[in-house]
């Protein structure tokens, strides 16, 4: 039950933001504030009740199953799990600091901004909760609208277009994954008769070999529009840039990442053989993501365009990960997910501080800001060492592991991911250089870090040190969940009819010897 | 005491984040005292470490630290965890001593800098993040340490970020070392797949268990390492970047870029050992490359102009004759010339340093001159790094180091004549450009003015380096003279000993003569060229074919230009031209089709009835005629 009020508080509470925003604008504020710090409270204390040490017959901690459609087979289904606990602290994470930028930056319309913010954070943990493909389809557009309106009214000069455009793509994708939600209910339904959108029963539904693709490639077009991977990226680095700081950390820092949830928990275990025969396309479009969206971010003039090329880059990792199959990748992925939303939110923030003394985004009209104000400076340089995976830093573990992982699928694709470094190297240092380095560009004096700016900026370098230096409370977290996901993949899928005969056999020392390791077996002269 | 094994690289972690926190607030005696305390006392914990480990008898001692659990995923679970057997106790042993005498020179080196808090804390975090790459217990940790160091080096090299060149040459450093760190990275994939694990100790008892001397795997990723390896420390074909790195401040140039970070190469080869002798191929390929970029980088310092790009190239040449130590499997002769390099370079280039102040950040040799009078002090000390640096026979520490690995390039298993002969060239082409760079800078007529003589916080580390530049080699003496093997003896239980072909065992002293007269000669030559007859050098600048030469040697053999044409452009001229996103066209595209189809089906809507009237007419026409058809 708690997991539906987790929901409900927050669309009250951006009701009630709405409502109060009519009478003071700061009364909008702090009602967002609370309610999301009330979420970010519950979810905590979600972690902290179930320890990971306890041994339990199921990893799911929790469900909450209402019916709400019963004819239909609808049901108002929510579970949590290890990874969507993880996905909820992050939202919440990411969604009280979205709200405590926006505190000066947002004007006009001040509660009809919390009530979007809100709706848009209720939207994202639906979709991390829910367990029923109805209401996932309801969630995920519930994201959609609300996002939406934050970047089509408070965004930058352009932001209708952009606004049109992320509407588009993603209502677009969005129409296809419905389609093969309805086929996959339907054969589910022909196969044993009962008529259900439930997760849990449809696990395991077996389709015609002609089919299995199609309804698969209806999931995986919304899930890669969202995350986005090229080619289906071009609405990212509009949406990205016109969208006021609060939408682009919500964008940047959590709605990528329901593209990339929606992989591991959807398509991943539903259709366990396609997913397998696509697996080389998928990590080929990861790797020209990763190498596509780096040399596109190196030549961008806008701050904000520049860094949502990254995130073009960055989420390359994870399709690469997730069409790994194993637990190195998987545990990667789910490292990527939260530490590219913490360096990149945290990148997109900076451009905030940045715009709000400047009033531009051109880093043509930036540079030498150094020695003005040195925290920013020392704040940016970590997070541009975060996106260019610094070890020490969390995004590093997330990419080394998905590379150690992806390895194991793929040598030569994993050898171009890792060229894709290089060019990370090369767009941070130039954010660095172009900003802060060089001769100073400043036409007035600007001031450093605010007490409120600090207590932004503070936590997120906390937290990318922490999972950095000791990721493992996260991974163990995820584990179970990732286990689960990968389940499909570990089974034999042909079982040998008459099992072995192990003879002892005596080799000539020349022999070529057969090395069993974790990728499988090597033949060793 | 070994349990205090942590604390050497925390401690100046620990004085790193005290200065980036409170930085410009603290006084600078105060962020003197951290940046240099903090290193200063991981200096003290390991001689205190040292003492116990020599005191600890003919036992391989070994000391081991788990800090923590760094993550664990499915048996690959590296630690943050320390190791510390005799080769990390040559190299901490390095990095700490000369990193506190390079912080203590630095306090007046950069007393009126503006950013001098920041300076320590990027070389206190550098200090900390060399100490965990060698420390490192496993190879994830090492990349860490070895990433780590790269930032540093980075930030340093840009230390003035107001010059865009410093900034240029800062990114310049960071990618081309990224380049081979990527190497390194699929490196380790590799043996992780192999393996299981990336814990050092464990690949190297079980790699000879798996692989056979020449195995493919072993030379593939014994030629992945070496990759990170000639990236780090600025051999062929990745030595690009380290002359430009003399853009950061001189200390910067002695600690980084001479003494410590451009050796990680050299201790990556010497720490996976194992793996490189089950690749012959890949350990000539070492051989060929310091052989190859001894000469290169040797001929380039000869054509040099400024006072610390002579002194870079030599860097890059000296490393060069360490890469050919380890290529032929005398791994601890190259260690040993590792370390005495540290203490020759790194008082080279604080000689240089104090002579660059005083001459108010003057680079150029040829505005200097005449200096052996105005500065005696930075005279003596920089002839004595010269000489150790030229291997002037019997009173340097330089000679021993270098003639041990002539000796094993001809002699040793592996040698061959040819590497043999390489590396004498090179001590040739060393001892002229060595001993150019003294006569031009502190003989002849003074060009300029001491405006900043050095006090004694410059004076003394100078001293000290001095001495250990001297006396260093006698720790480690040839078998047919004294035969001291204190240094080899330290490093054996860990690394292979190296067999002379006894053919030539008799015939050593002759190869060392050979050795002192080349060296002397050179000195010679750079004397009647520089000092006696300057009217010959004057002669053949008017030849066209030695000007050439001179433009060639001057550019680095032209591989900026190379590189420039090969890469650099091509990546900018793409990223440029795909500034808009091509495929961001295709949708706008579909977006432009949706709106001209609107248009034309929108003048449709024209309001006049007898269009209306004709569609209708001709619809039904239509309907008609394909409903008759059979």
């Amino acid at each position: 039950m708690i997991l539906a009020w987790l929901i409900i508080l927050l669309m009250v509470g951006g009701i009630l933001a709405w409502i109060a925003g009519r009478f003071n604008a700061n009364f909008a504020r702090w009602i967002a504030l609370l309610t999301t710090l009330a979420s970010f409270l519950i979810s905590i204390s979600l972690w902290l009740n179930n320890p990971t040490t306890t041994v339990k017959a199921t990893n799911w901690m929790m469900r909450y199953e209402v019916p709400w459609v019963p004819q239909w087979g609808v049901s108002f289904s929510l579970a949590l799990d290890g990874l969507s606990l993880l996905m909820l602290l992050l939202t919440f994470f990411l969604g009280l600091l979205s709200i405590l930028v926006s505190w000066r930056e947002i004007k006009t319309k001040v509660g009809f901004f919390h009530f979007n913010i809100l709706w848009v954070l209720a939207g994202i943990s639906g979709v991390f909760l829910t367990m029923d493909l109805f209401l996932f389809y309801f969630f995920w557009e519930v994201m959609l609208i609300p996002m939406y309106f934050l970047i089509g009214i408070w965004g930058h000069a352009n932001r209708m277009y952009a606004a049109y455009k992320f509407f588009i793509f993603t209502q677009a994708s969005g129409l296809l994954m419905l389609l093969s939600i309805l086929g996959l209910y339907f054969i589910h339904g022909s196969n044993t008769g009962s008529y259900t959108f439930n997760y849990f029963d449809l696990l395991g539904t077996t389709f015609p070999p002609a089919i299995g693709p199609w309804l698969m490639a209806g999931f995986l077009m919304a899930f890669l529009v969202k995350l986005p991977v090229v080619p289906f990226h071009s609405w990212l680095p509009d949406a990205h840039s016109e969208a006021p700081t609060a939408g682009s950390v919500i964008l940047a820092g959590l709605l990528l990442k329901t593209g990339a949830y929606g992989l591991l928990r959807f398509v991943i275990p539903l259709f366990p053989e396609a997913a397998q025969a696509f697996a080389p396309w998928a990590m080929l479009l990861g790797v020209v993501g990763i190498l596509y969206g780096a040399i596109l971010a190196f030549s961008q003039t806008d701050l904000k365009r520049l860094i949502a090329y990254t995130s073009v880059s960055h989420m390359g990792f994870v399709i690469l990960g997730v069409f790994s199959f194993n637990e190195w990748a998987f545990q990667g992925v789910v490292m990527q997910m939260i530490t590219h939303g913490i360096s990149t939110g945290a990148l997109f923030i900076m451009a905030g501080f940045l715009y709000e003394r400047l009033h531009t985004r051109d880093i043509r009209q930036m540079g030498g800001f150094w020695p003005a104000i040195p925290r920013m400076g020392v704040f940016a340089s970590i997070f541009a060492m975060a996106s260019l995976g610094l070890p020490g830093l969390g995004n590093f573990i997330a990419e080394f592991l998905t590379l150690v992982g992806s390895w194991q699928a793929n040598n030569l694709l994993t050898i171009f991911a890792t060229i894709g470094l290089v060019a990370a190297t090369a767009y941070s240092l130039r954010i660095l250089q172009k900003v802060f380095l060089g001769k100073n560009k400043a036409e007035h004096p600007l001031t450093d870090l605010s007490l409120r700016e600090m207590s932004i900026a503070l936590p997120l370098v906390v937290a990318i040190l922490w999972l950095g230096l000791y990721p493992q409370p996260v991974l163990d977290r995820a584990k179970p969940s990732v286990d689960e996901q990968l389940e499909a993949y570990k089974k034999p899928t042909i079982k040998p009819e008459i099992p072995a005969q192990v003879t002892l056999q005596t080799l000539p020392a020349d022999t070529v010897r057969l090395l069993n390791t974790k990728g499988g077996i090597h033949a060793l002269k | 005491m070994e349990n205090l094994l942590w604390l050497v690289p925390a401690l100046p972690f620990a004085g790193a984040l005290i200065l980036i926190i409170t930085g410009t607030r603290l006084s600078r005696p105060l962020v003197s005292l951290i940046g240099v305390g903090s290193v200063g006392v991981s200096a003290l914990l390991t001689l205190i470490l040292g003492s116990q480990f020599l005191s600890a008898g003919p036992t391989e001692p070994v000391y081991q630290q788990v800090v923590w659990q760094w993550f664990s995923v499915e048996g690959f679970n590296p630690g943050i965890a320390f190791h510390l057997d005799a080769l990390s106790m040559v190299f901490i042993f390095v990095i700490t001593f000369v990193g506190f005498l390079i912080h203590l020179y630095s306090t007046a080196y950069m007393a009126d800098d503006d950013g001098f808090a920041r300076f320590f804390a990027y070389l206190n975090l550098f200090v900390g993040s060399m100490l965990v790459l060698v420390l490192a217990d496993n190879l994830v940790l090492l990349y860490l340490g070895w990433e780590g160091v790269g930032l540093c080096s980075y930030l340093l090299i840009g230390f003035w970020y107001k010059e865009p060149a410093n900034g240029y040459a800062a990114r310049k450093a960071f990618i081309i070392t990224r380049v081979g760190d990527t190497a390194l990275a699929i490196g380790l994939f590799m043996l992780f797949q192999l393996f299981g694990t990336l814990h050092i100790q464990t690949i190297a008892t079980e790699a000879p268990q798996t692989w056979a001397v020449g195995s493919q795997a072993a030379t593939i990723i014994a030629f992945l390492l070496l990759g990170g390896a000639v990236g780090k420390s600025g051999q062929l074909p990745l030595q690009t970047w380290l002359p430009d790195a003399m853009a950061g401040p001189t200390p910067v140039s002695a600690l980084i870029h001479a003494a410590t970070m451009v050796t990680a190469g050299v201790y990556l080869i010497t720490r996976m050992h194992v793996i490189f002798e089950l690749a012959p191929t890949a350990m000539l390929t070492v051989a060929i490359i310091g052989a190859v970029t001894l000469l290169i980088a040797g001929c380039a310092a000869l054509a040099q102009s400024d006072l610390k790009r002579v002194l870079a190239y030599s860097t890059i040449s000296q490393i060069g004759y360490m890469f050919l130590a380890l290529g032929v499997g005398a791994w601890s002769a190259g260690i040993f010339h590792f370390m005495i390099h540290a203490f020759f370079k790194a008082l080279l280039f604080l000689s240089a340093g104090a002579i660059i102040i005083s001459l108010h950040h003057e680079q150029n040799m040829f505005r200097m001159g005449g200096l052996r009078k105005l500065l005696p002090a930075v005279f003596w000390t920089f002839l004595i790094g010269s000489a150790s640096l030229a291997a002037l026979p019997l009173i340097t520490a330089g000679f021993y180091s270098k003639d041990q690995i002539l000796w094993y390039a001809m002699a040793g298993e592996r040698g061959n004549t040819w590497l043999y002969l390489a590396g004498l060239l090179g001590a040739f082409i060393t001892a002229i450009y060595t001993f150019r760079m003294v006569f031009i800078t502190f003989y002849g007529a003074p060009k300029s003015h001491v405006t900043h003589p050095p006090g004694p916080i410059i004076t003394v580390p100078l001293i000290i380096l001095a001495v250990l530049s001297l006396l260093g080699g006698f720790i480690e003496l040839p078998h047919n003279f004294g035969h001291v093997v204190l240094f080899s003896d330290f490093l054996t239980p860990l690394l292979p000993a190296i067999h002379a072909n006894d053919a030539l065992g008799t015939s050593e002293w002759i190869f060392q003569l050979v050795a002192a007269i080349i060296s002397l000669s050179g000195v010679y030559l750079a004397y009647v060229f520089y000092l006696q007859k300057p009217a010959l050098q004057a002669n053949m600048e008017q030849s066209s074919l030695f000007r050439a030469v001179h433009r060639f040697w001057y550019s680095g053999w032209g591989f900026d230009k190379l590189y420039d044409t090969l890469f650099v452009r091509p990546y900018v001229f793409l990223a440029r031209i795909n500034k808009n996103d091509i495929i961001d066209k295709i949708y706008a595209a579909l977006a432009a089709i949706a709106q001209v189809l609107n248009r034309s089906l929108a003048q449709t809507q024209s309001g006049i009835l007898r269009w209306y009237m004709m569609g209708v007419v001709v619809g039904a026409l239509l309907i008609i005629t394909l409903s008759l058809l059979p």
